[in-house]
């Protein structure tokens, strides 16, 4: 069955040629719909297959490398075009296709009518083949081109609507279309790619390889824990993952990035290829045991990033937007858990997160339809009676990510805090803390404002509930929602914690360079997870009184902490900040100095002086041609005697 | 081979010959008059011809003599071209005072 491993990726890439080469010919949606799904689906099914013959075989030979053609071959570099099915992989691949196909069913729903369906159908088909690149390979140029190929795809689809105005949230109003926010996270995560290159220039000059079993087995013959070289490739690399991710200090692409259509803003900019800065970590976990520096950096900025955005997130009235701050505050997770060295963990919440993060963002998309295009929250309300199966998913998606028992969050996110605090410091788990009950009242403002209250939307709007082909894959989602979390009871609460023994193996290597320190005991581990439910729990019954009953004290919280809320609003200025001290300082240089300075003055000066030059000699050159023939006839004689001479002079 | 050839030295040949081309160019530099320039290239000519012939006997080879009939046959081309030229000139200008003919020039 593992041989059959590469349909998995090529179906997806079948799909996309045949959408995108004769998507328009075919003209129907219906077709074009049921390929690009079908592909995503039959990917599901081999991977669920392929998981299970895994499952059967005895824990040291689940692993597989499938190899499909030499692609590279250069001196001593050779690289295959191989996939490397293993724990890890396999998870990742069946959370992709899953959540993949069942957001490619939504859209068939949700895309109906647009002029470009069958475009749409093609690049979210691309996007999952280079996904599944990304997630398979088995050497890090064949993951860089997944990593570089999810870019572009991400590109595409922000900027599917290329002609559409776009609310850059009073950044620059009104100028910006929907392509500027697909350029801007194009060249954002460029900043990132570039750390991920020079990090794979670093490994093959050090390993002599870039395959990831040569390079994780030599690791120990290397170096040592905490040597340099470690600190570097692994630092650079994680500013590939903050890139692709949206960390600080490059997460500002990710809000834009919600101008692209819902589904796409669910699959690739909540579910899936944000977390590939997870992955690649996850799957490196040795490099980075061996750099503890890099690991606490990871903590740090991830917690940071967690923190950061769910501030910004709970006052953002951009239904849109408050989840993608959201996103990134939940990938601030991910990364602490695996900076404080629970690799498994951070997968477990990417898993977790990829089911209620695109059920919300899908619901959020059902919404926005009914709505006609209106995604501000302050004009919504009351929708829980027109749209009663959209609101109870939802529902169960808020109550998964602020962490209430027993649904999918609750374990994802406790196991991180968990570690943070046994594993990192009391520091880490007290912001992880603070953030779980932003997270709540963030999440509990938006179902309250949205579907809760009276309705602030004209009546001349008549919201409905979506069609069955979005509303099934929202109710699968909510399901996934509420189950996803058994995947990893921990032992404390009398389960046996199935993901992290599943993924043990991967891992296995690079908890012999991890300082990890024994597990506290059940009792402050129960003590942690009583405060986490008080804290959402609060956060939960907080936002839902403010924004229900006493709608006046949260304007009177706004206007008293005036300066707390514009900074919030505002998201720290970052954008500006960032406008005025890189953006702007290096596009006036390239003006003044590179464009006006060198390519005119030096390069253009250098060509043109030139011909210039040859300009000015010729015309004095041409005083000589009077036109007397005589003259020349003149001239002609004296050279020849001139010649004469000097051969008889020397002869 | 014809004794009264044999008579005259080699050097005579060249000397006349000489002779004929310093003619030749010294009327090609200072006269006015379009045909007698070009009378004057013609007697350039004939003076090279001259000379071909010289050294043909002198070396009793025939290489010479070939070469002779070749340049004849190129110069009464080039002659009724030369002439063609000033008369289509003269037809423009009505002159052929090569002075005033300075008009292929930038």
């Amino acid at each position: 069955m593992v041989n059959y491993a590469g349909y998995i990726v090529l179906l997806p890439l079948v799909g996309f040629l045949v959408n995108g080469l004769f998507g328009k010919k075919m003209n129907s949606e219906k077709l074009s719909g049921v390929i690009g799904s079908g592909c995503v689906g039959v990917s599901f099914a081999l991977a669920v297959a392929i998981l299970f013959e895994m499952m059967k075989a005895p824990v040291g030979e689940r692993a597989h490398i499938v190899e499909i053609f030499q692609w590279i071959a250069a001196g001593s570099l050779t690289i295959n075009a191989a996939y490397q099915i293993d724990q890890l992989s396999i998870v990742m691949t069946l959370v992709v296709t899953g959540v993949g196909f069942l957001i490619h069913v939504y859209s068939i729903g949700y895309m109906h009518g647009d002029k470009g369906f069958w475009r749409f159908f093609a690049y979210l088909n691309l996007f999952i083949f280079m996904m599944l690149n990304l997630i398979l390979a088995n050497n890090f140029v064949l993951m860089f081109l997944g990593w570089e190929g999810v870019g572009l795809c991400s590109y595409l689809l922000i900027g599917f609507w290329h002609d559409r105005k776009f609310d850059t949230g009073g950044y620059k109003p009104g100028t910006a279309t929907t392509s500027d926010a697909a350029k801007k996270a194009f060249i954002v995560n460029r900043i990132g790619d570039f750390g991920f290159l020079i990090a794979m220039f670093m490994i093959f000059h050090l390993f002599g390889s870039l395959t990831f079993e040569d390079v994780f087995s030599r690791a120990a013959a290397v170096g040592t824990v905490g040597d340099k070289t470690f600190f570097w490739i692994t630092i650079l690399l994680f500013l590939g993952a903050t890139g692709k991710s949206a960390q600080i200090p490059l997460f500002v692409w990710l809000p834009d990035a919600m101008a692209g259509p819902t589904p796409v803003s669910a699959l690739i900019h909540a579910a899936t290829m944000v977390t590939a800065g997870v992955y690649m970590i996850a799957r490196c976990s040795v490099l980075f045991a061996l750099a503890p520096l890099t690991m606490n950096i990871v903590a740090g900025i991830g917690m940071a990033t967690a923190v950061f955005a769910a501030t910004i997130g709970l006052v953002q009235n951009d239904i849109k937007k408050v989840l993608a701050y959201s996103t990134i505050s939940q990938l601030g997770y991910m990364f602490v858990g695996l900076g404080v060295g629970s690799f498994a963990a951070g997968i477990f919440h990417v898993i977790t997160h990829a089911f209620f993060k695109a059920l919300l963002f899908l619901g959020a998309g059902a919404v926005i339809h009914a709505m006609h295009e209106e995604q501000d929250i302050q004009r919504m309300g009351g929708l829980k009676e027109h749209m009663p199966t959209t609101y109870k998913t939802f529902f169960v998606a808020a109550l998964a990510i602020s962490g209430i028992p027993p649904l999918a969050g609750f374990f994802s996110k406790d196991e991180i805090l968990f570690r943070a605090f046994s594993q990192g410091s009391v520091v880490l788990w007290l912001f992880g803390w603070i953030t779980a009950g932003l997270t709540a009242f963030y999440m509990f403002r938006l179902v309250s404002l949205t579907f809760e209250g009276a309705p602030r939307w004209n009546k001349d709007k008549h919201p409905h509930e979506a069609p069955k082909v979005m509303t099934v894959p929202l109710i699968i989602l909510g399901v996934l929602s509420i189950v996803g979390g058994f995947i990893g009871i921990p032992a404390s609460l009398g389960g046996n914690n199935a993901l992290e023994h599943w993924l043990d193996p991967v891992f296995e290597r690079s908890r012999m360079y991890l300082a990890l320190l024994p597990d506290t005991s059940a009792s402050s581990e129960y003590f942690l997870m009583a405060l986490s439910i008080a804290v959402a729990v609060g956060g939960v019954l907080f936002a839902r009184t403010l924004y229900l009953r006493k709608p006046e004290v949260a304007q009177k919280i706004a206007s008293s902490f005036k300066g707390i809320y514009s900074l919030f609003w505002n998201k720290y200025f970052v954008d500006e900040i960032y406008d005025a001290g890189i953006v702007t300082p290096v596009v006036k240089s390239s003006e003044k100095l590179l464009w006006k300075g060198i390519d005119i003055g030096i390069i253009d000066g250098m060509v043109n002086g030139s011909a210039k030059l040859m300009g000015w000699l010729s015309s004095r050159m041409r005083k000589i041609q009077v036109g007397v023939a005589q003259t020349y006839a003149i001239a002609f004689v004296v050279g020849i005697l001139v010649i004469l001479a000097i051969l008889l002079g020397h002869s | 081979m014809n004794p009264s050839v044999d008579a005259i030295p080699l050097s005579y040949y060249l000397g006349v010959s000489a002779i004929l081309f310093a003619i030749g160019v010294a009327g090609v530099l200072t006269r006015r008059n379009a045909i007698v320039v070009f009378m004057c290239i013609e007697l350039m000519l004939n003076s090279v011809n001259l000379t071909l012939v010289g050294f043909s006997a002198f070396l009793g080879s025939t290489n010479g003599q070939i070469l002779v009939f070749f340049v004849m046959a190129v110069a009464a081309a080039e002659t009724a071209i030369g002439l063609a030229i000033i008369i289509a000139v003269f037809r423009n200008k009505q002159t052929i005072n090569i002075d005033e003919i300075n008009i292929m020039k930038w």
